[in-house]
């Protein structure tokens, strides 16, 4: 089976500025990609190619095996960060406005409509919480049973129930056979993805699971009485200290540094695997 | 003296903003308030601030100059570059001028928006001008640093910035409370009030909500993430007591005693959520 979205060897320039960087990236059918980066990484920018929104400096990108058209939006699924919907329209005027675009029939499919949903069928948008439009900016990405959903930043300012609720639609979809790639700022949830891709600069710094992405990187735990000191000491020792709880974070560094610089306050020193946030900083830094 | 509220409503309307909170805010301390859109956080958060009066209960803060507040919106001047702002805020709190630009300076340089001084406020991106607006309400030395969702929709690098300063403000003496709707970010924090509809569903260290969580969960894959293959993944288990998690299915059984592993904390406040749920 052929890639449902698939980037050769990529670069996008705004006049001088290179965005994207010989960036390679596939997503099959069935599968959930995270796209990670900071601001200015590149994100944004594959995702407006895919949409066949701009068009590439150099490389190829194609959508069921072509390049992006109309044709290939139709089979594709879209929720920007922003959401998408028409303030000033109910609920149900949005959905079918939706599917109308889309060319489908006539009218909103009824399965196509969550039950947590339905009751807000008559509300302007504009006037319901944020956590039930995005609900309905979901079910509008849906209706047309896409072959490619891409979701931009989906979860913000969502509550854990609620973000365990949006990741099951997500992960429904993929069980169907749909690919799904989705851009987030919290690696908490990439463990929700398949496979990860990491882009700092433009390029494509890293690439696989979380764990194979983690491989064998470190971090230190220092648990003291007062953890403000052993803050004041690590950091008085250039080490790159960060707030864990009760304790502090020493990552990348090696055990020995840590009580080195710890000197004599009294504190349980820790080897422990770094986390993918962690991971992502020593890579973004090298790059 | 520890800051904080007690027994705190608000209402807006027949709305119910805050329903009888609590919350305790010690010096050295960074606690964190989490909840959805809609929660009460930022209701909450003004009132400990100062910036809006509870209709019953009290709060415990120091003195207004001894208050820094970073309200959702940012708190900076977006016509002011980034020195003007720390210039205002110092004039603005009676700071001896060469002092306070020596602090702004470090936490400038630790935030790495050094090179950005002379850039207008509003000219920067929405991390580095949460980092100002952060490092401003820090300026006066505050005993109570009150931050209102610093770190939403900041992407990781600048996030990692804005919990050095955090940290900074903690280590030097100051008590932190600042709103997330992220628990891995309510762990880095010695104690958690996470607000659900205005009431509190569950406080505490992090550690103290987690073995407060009533029954037990057990998992089931999931399939689709982590690598996993469809194939070898199960239905979703029937009724509302299941929720997916990085490729798993957990299960909460309010009865049981002994589960197939061990929840953290997003677990045992999405628990927390479920039994709401399942009340109402």
């Amino acid at each position: 089976m052929s890639p449902l979205a698939r980037l050769t060897g990529v670069t996008k320039k705004f006049g001088e500025f290179t965005a994207v960087k010989d960036v390679d990236l596939n997503v099959e059918p069935g599968e959930i990609v995270g796209l990670l980066g900071a601001n200015g990484a590149g994100k944004t920018t594959v995702i407006k190619m895919l949409l066949g929104l701009i068009g590439t400096t150099a490389g190829t990108v194609e959508l069921f095996g072509q390049p992006p058209s109309r044709q290939t939006r139709r089979r594709l699924g879209y929720v920007p960060q922003s959401l998408g919907l028409y303030d000033d329209l109910t609920t149900m005027e949005n959905l079918e406005f939706s599917a109308a675009a889309f060319g489908g029939k006539p009218g909103v499919k009824d399965t196509a409509i969550p039950d947590a949903i339905k009751q807000y069928g008559k509300d302007l948008i504009g006037a319901l919480p944020l956590g039930v439009q995005r609900r309905v900016a979901f079910a509008q990405a849906l209706e047309h049973e896409p072959d490619l959903l891409i979701l931009d930043e989906p979860t913000s300012g969502v509550d854990p129930l609620g973000r365990a609720r949006l990741w099951e639609t997500i992960a429904g979809a993929a069980q169907a056979g749909a690919g799904v790639l989705v851009t987030t700022h919290y690696m908490e949830e990439a463990s929700e993805c398949s496979r990860l891709v990491i882009m700092a600069g433009g390029a494509v710094v890293a690439a696989g699971t979380a764990q194979e992405i983690i491989g064998t990187s470190q971090a230190v735990v220092v648990l003291a009485q007062s953890w403000a000191d052993a803050f004041g000491r690590l950091e008085d020792a250039g080490l790159p200290v960060s707030l864990a709880g009760r304790g502090v974070r020493v990552p990348g560094a090696r055990s020995e540094d840590v009580q080195r610089a710890l000197g004599d306050l009294p504190a349980v020193v820790q080897d422990v695997p770094a986390t993918l946030e962690e991971r992502f900083f020593e890579l973004v830094q090298g790059s | 003296m520890s800051w904080g509220a007690d027994d705190l409503v608000v209402r807006y309307g027949k709305t119910v903003a805050v329903d009888h909170v609590s919350v305790d805010a010690p010096a050295g301390q960074v606690t964190a308030v989490v909840g959805g859109d809609g929660a009460g956080k930022s209701t909450l958060l003004r009132c400990l601030a100062g910036a809006q009066a509870p209709l019953t209960g009290t709060v415990r803060r120091p003195a207004k100059e001894a208050v820094g507040y970073l309200p959702s919106s940012s708190g900076v001047y977006p016509d002011l570059t980034v020195t003007e702002n720390l210039d205002f805020r110092a004039t603005g709190y009676r700071l001896a001028r060469s002092a306070a630009r020596e602090r702004a300076a470090e936490y400038l340089e630790q935030a790495g928006l050094t090179e950005a001084s002379d850039r207008l406020a509003g000219q920067l991106s929405g991390g580095m001008r949460c980092k100002l607006g952060v490092i401003a309400a820090m300026l006066p030395k505050p005993q109570l640093l009150v931050l209102d969702e610093p770190t939403t929709g900041v992407d990781p690098v600048s996030r990692s910035g804005l919990w050095w300063l955090i940290a900074r403000a903690a280590a030097e003496g100051c008590a932190v409370v600042l709103a997330t709707t992220y628990l891995d970010e309510a762990e880095r924090c010695a104690s958690v009030l996470v607000l659900d509809e205005g009431k509190v569903l569950a406080t505490g260290t992090s550690d103290e909500i987690i073995a407060a969580m009533p029954g037990a969960l057990r998992s089931a894959n999931a399939g689709g993430s982590g690598g996993s293959s469809p194939r070898a993944s199960t239905a979703r288990p029937e009724g509302s007591r299941a929720w997916r998690r990085g490729g798993q299915w957990r299960v909460w059984d309010p009865d049981a005693t002994a589960g197939d592993f061990q929840p953290d904390l997003t677990d045992a406040v999405t628990v927390a959520a479920i039994a709401k749920e399942v009340r109402s």
